[in-house]
């Protein structure tokens, strides 16, 4: 069964130590304050495929130990400032990765196979870092050379959505790597705007948009729980915020700022 | 000298041109000016008769029909349904090597970029990749890329992807893949070919002429400032406003 929690209960359930799969839409930026005011550290973070500042956010507050991305930047607003700080003194163990192979790192991870072959690559000094990644020649089919990646499974996915049911169905609309990245991992963490009364698995067409209760672990209401990012039909990202954000974030001192800013007003929201 | 709105004209005529023929095209959320170039392209084909472009604004709720979540986009190129992409880089070097990750010793450069996103393997897989980055200086094209995001040319695998065009704010160049580097095919107005050997930190083939790269017709440059406008609005609503005011 899936159990509906308190904002504070569902972060209690991230330990130090373990990997967290991160999505760069439906980010849980409000479960993101309440991880940092518990005091998180030693986190391994993957982020599928992306990230921007919640990504930024965790390393500037010491969070981070490891990182997986194929990129991490504020888009519009430039550069990720506490990313590439950390970057440059090392602050983190970095793993460097391109958008479809984290893709298909969790698509083993549902599949419960250890690795998984992909496109492209091939050339790439992404291979001379990622020793962990090989080229091969595919053992059946078209002879040829092929890149395969390790599985990738997650100890904790979390992530933000629109709406959850009594039963802990969460509705996802297309964005179906939300489903994925729960596939893989060990235990899914959601956010939701509301929690409804009506069954989201009712019709075959609601059922579509659904992660089913299988895999959702724990449930916490969070209205504007993606703020500063947008929600998908409920509301735009706050690009000023974000502006702001990566003005303060230039500077150790800034960010600290910054971050003592965004725990309080998470504070003053619950 | 162009001014900044016939610049940006110039760019996306260029990049329509680039795009002739292409069924469907993939832009990225932050890409106004190929965005533009790909819808000039549609108008265009519309206008001619021609058969219809799709156009997959990433990243865009209302310009994108994905509907399989994040792997969609990078199945889809593995499936030949993408013929055309746009690639930037921190550094492109003269083989046509891309560089999205940093400047220095990796893993600690001293120069760090977001990261190659999905460079590494659509530029293996989507036919026409145009390379397009304004800012023209040696600093961004270099002898040789710190680290290679995406390999250009990979002689040792079969691959149907890669570079087609190189466009910049100063030039345009053709990559011819069995070489493996670029040969100048114009240059923007207000430019001369000895600018561009002087901002440009590797070789490249150059013709004995270099024509002047071609601005909008004036029937092509009312549907820039008509059209167009109105369709970038949707998804670019700053750099549609900009561009609309200098008009």
């Amino acid at each position: 069964m899936t159990d509906i929690v308190s904002l504070d209960a569902l972060v209690a359930r991230i330990q130090p130590g373990q990997s967290l799969a991160i999505p760069v839409e439906g980010v849980a930026m409000a479960a993101t304050a309440a991880l940092l005011e518990a005091g998180i550290r030693d986190l391994k973070v993957v982020c599928v495929p992306i990230s921007g500042m919640q990504a930024d956010l965790l390393i500037g507050a010491g969070a981070v130990s490891a990182l997986e991305t194929s990129a991490v930047s504020l888009g519009e607003a430039g550069g990720a400032p506490r990313f590439t700080a950390g970057v440059r003194s090392g602050a983190f163990a970095l793993h460097d990765s391109t958008c479809p192979a984290i893709l298909a790192g969790l698509l083993a991870g549902q599949k419960g196979v250890p690795f998984m072959p992909i496109a492209g690559i091939i050339g790439s000094d992404l291979l001379r870092v990622r020793p962990d990644w090989k080229v091969i020649d595919s053992p059946v089919g078209e002879l040829r050379k092929v890149v395969v990646v390790p599985a990738i499974t997650p100890d904790v996915t979390l992530f933000h959505a629109p709406e959850a049911d009594r039963a802990g169905n969460i509705r996802i609309g297309r964005r179906r790597e939300l489903a994925e990245m729960a596939y893989a991992a060990k235990r899914a963490l959601v956010t939701v705007e509301r929690i409804v009364d009506r069954n989201l698995l009712e019709t075959e067409d609601a059922a579509a948009a659904v992660l089913p209760s299988l895999y959702v672990d724990a449930v916490a209401v969070a209205p504007r729980g993606a703020w500063p990012m947008s929600l998908w039909d409920e509301y735009p990202g706050d690009d000023a915020e974000v502006a702001r954000y990566a003005a303060m974030a230039r500077t150790e001192e800034g960010f600290r700022a910054y971050l003592s800013g965004f725990l309080t007003r998470r504070k003053q929201v619950a | 000298m162009a001014s900044e709105l016939e610049r940006k004209e110039i760019l996306i005529t260029a990049i329509a041109d680039l795009l002739d023929g292409i069924r469907h095209v993939a832009v990225g959320a932050s890409s106004p000016i190929p965005a533009a170039g790909a819808m000039l392209l549609r108008a265009r084909n519309e206008a001619a008769g021609k058969p219809p472009v799709r156009i997959s604004v990433l990243g865009s709720q209302k310009h994108n029909f994905f509907t399989n979540g994040a792997v969609e986009i990078f199945d889809c190129a593995a499936q030949g349904r993408i013929d055309a992409f746009f690639l930037g880089g921190g550094q492109i070097d003269g083989a046509g090597n891309i560089n999205l990750v940093g400047i220095g010793e990796y893993p600690r450069t001293d120069v760090r970029w977001p990261g190659s996103f999905g460079s590494a393997y659509l530029y293996h897989l989507v036919p026409r990749v145009i390379l397009f980055r304004e800012e023209h200086s040696s600093r961004v094209f270099v002898p040789k890329v710190d680290f290679v995001s995406a390999k250009a040319t990979t002689p040792e695998v079969a691959r149907r992807g890669g570079p087609h065009a190189l466009l910049t704010n100063m030039a345009l160049f053709d990559f011819d893949r069995e070489a493996g580097c670029f040969r100048l095919r114009s240059v923007h107005p207000g430019f001369s070919s000895a600018d561009i050997r002087a901002n440009t930190g590797f070789d490249y083939e150059q013709p004995a002429t270099v024509p002047t790269t071609p601005g909008p017709d004036a029937a092509t440059q009312s549907l820039i400032r008509g059209r167009i406008l109105d369709e970038l609005a949707e998804s670019y609503p700053a750099f549609a406003r900009t561009m609309k005011q200098a008009a």
